[in-house]
């Protein structure tokens, strides 16, 4: 028999328990990148001369660079500077980083999509800014981007295994573990792959269809 | 910075070996993102159900964890496979499940009529596809492909993970030895970052020769470069 179902058996509570580090990882880190994300994109959108190209270009450069790259620097570089967090502090921050970039994109998409009027109403009543930003424009692109915000969810929990190898102990590197110290691979890879499988595909369908339900409406 | 120049070959041909993987693994993506788009789309239930599983199964577990299934516990069916396949593989196989559904969406959102013209024409179901509704097809799947193929080219930094011998992999070896962190990685994220350009650029320019209507996307262009002068 190739598969043995006992060894599957006794490893599941261990990956379980890596799992549940993963859903941490993805939920602290979608937290950190939509409010990054949202810092980012309004920031660009207020053209302010140097600290906007500035976010402009950062904003590029990470979503031109992989994950596992950006993850070393923070795990391997930032120490040398005196910066150092533990492993599982470090992924959350790039992971978040990351996703950040692409969520100010989202939001950006989000910002343009609300109609002109609402800027010309704003002024006509003389809102200030922070008001016109907090009570008129943000809930409005912010509605459009919740389901996008969903997609990037379910990316970033299965983006987190990479954190893997900066020695995160999520459910990747449990896998792993369990399989190099008892020479099998199959199980915890395969049921790793199931997890992952389990969690993501009812997320996705679920989705799809608050994609519907907050489909923009003018 | 002294050891990025002392070890630039070996960098130069992690480079190589990054831009190999990603033309082989970019192949293996579209040969799979047009079968398994199209099986998605067939009207036969044994093309369309293996299809849609494999694109869910696919889509919906990471791809480290398919790369190390492939690397690590394939050796349990008797299957050894060279870790440049096994990441090949593992790479192409998942980006190809993102692309099947670009390939699928695409071609489902086409206009109707096209096919139906087909029809009264008398042309068969497999000259129809590759005449008329793939081609029609083509620029509406160029820019999310140009997602994916950049999504493909990050993404090779993971086969490091598995014994290739990529960009990645060299500069953790040069850093291993030299301690030279940060001018290393500050490298290879730029080295990255100039390839990923390369490859927005280069499909920003099939997206214009393969425009449907380039005189329409002229004026496009026309119109919001005048739009950004009026709102500056």
């Amino acid at each position: 028999m190739i598969w043995d179902n006992d060894f599957a058996i006794s490893v599941l509570p261990l990956l379980l328990e890596g799992l549940w580090v993963t859903v941490q990882i993805t939920l602290l880190g979608t937290l950190l990148a939509a409010v990054l994300g949202l810092v980012f994109a309004v920031l660009r959108r207020l053209a302010i001369p140097v600290l906007s190209p500035v976010v402009s270009f950062f904003v590029v450069f990470v979503r031109g660079t992989p994950l596992l790259v950006q993850a070393y620097c923070a795990f391997f570089v930032l120490p040398a500077y005196g910066i150092s967090f533990d492993a599982l502090a470090t992924g959350v921050v790039v992971i978040g980083v990351n996703y950040s970039a692409y969520m100010a994109e989202v939001y950006r998409s989000g910002i343009q999509g609300v109609p002109k009027g609402q800027w010309e109403a704003a002024t006509a009543l003389s809102l200030p800014g922070a008001r016109t930003w907090g009570r008129i424009i943000l809930p409005q692109a912010v509605r459009t981007v919740v389901p996008m915000l969903g997609n990037y969810l379910i990316q970033m929990f299965k983006d987190s295994a990479v954190l893997s190898a900066i020695t995160v102990v999520e459910l990747m590197a449990t896998a792993q573990a369990i399989g190099s110290s008892n020479f099998r691979y199959l199980e915890p890879l395969t049921l790793a792959a199931l997890l992952f499988l389990a969690i993501s595909y009812p997320a996705s369908r679920l989705v799809n269809r608050l994609e519907r339900r907050y489909a923009p409406q003018h | 910075m002294s050891a990025v120049i002392e070890y630039a070959p070996l960098l130069w041909q992690g480079l190589l070996t990054t831009i190999l993987v990603t033309v082989l693994s970019g192949a293996l993506c579209l040969v799979v993102a047009f079968a398994a788009g199209l099986a998605r789309l067939s009207g036969h239930r044994f093309l369309r159900w293996p299809a849609g599983v494999f694109i869910e199964v696919f889509r919906g577990t990471s791809l480290l964890v398919q790369m190390f299934w492939l690397f690590f516990a394939l050796p349990f069916f008797g299957i050894q496979l060279h870790p440049l396949t096994a990441a090949v593989l593992a790479l192409g196989l998942n980006e190809g499940a993102y692309a099947a559904e670009v390939v699928r969406g695409a071609i489902a959102s086409r206009a109707k009529g096209q096919t139906e013209a087909c029809i009264a024409l008398g042309m068969e179901p497999a000259l129809r596809l590759r005449r008329i509704i793939i081609p029609q097809s083509i620029p509406a799947m160029l820019p999310p492909f140009g997602n994916v193929m950049v999504d493909l080219l990050k993404n090779t930094s993971l086969v490091s993970l598995v014994t290739v011998a990529d960009l990645t992999f060299r500069a953790q070896m040069i850093r291993s030895t030299t301690g030279q962190t940060t001018a290393i990685f500050l490298t290879i994220l730029v080295m990255y970052f100039v390839l990923s350009c390369l490859l927005t650029l280069l499909t920003g320019w099939l997206e214009r020769r393969f425009a449907l209507d380039r005189k329409a996307l002229a004026a496009q262009r026309k119109e919001s470069r005048l739009m950004k002068v009026g709102a500056a």
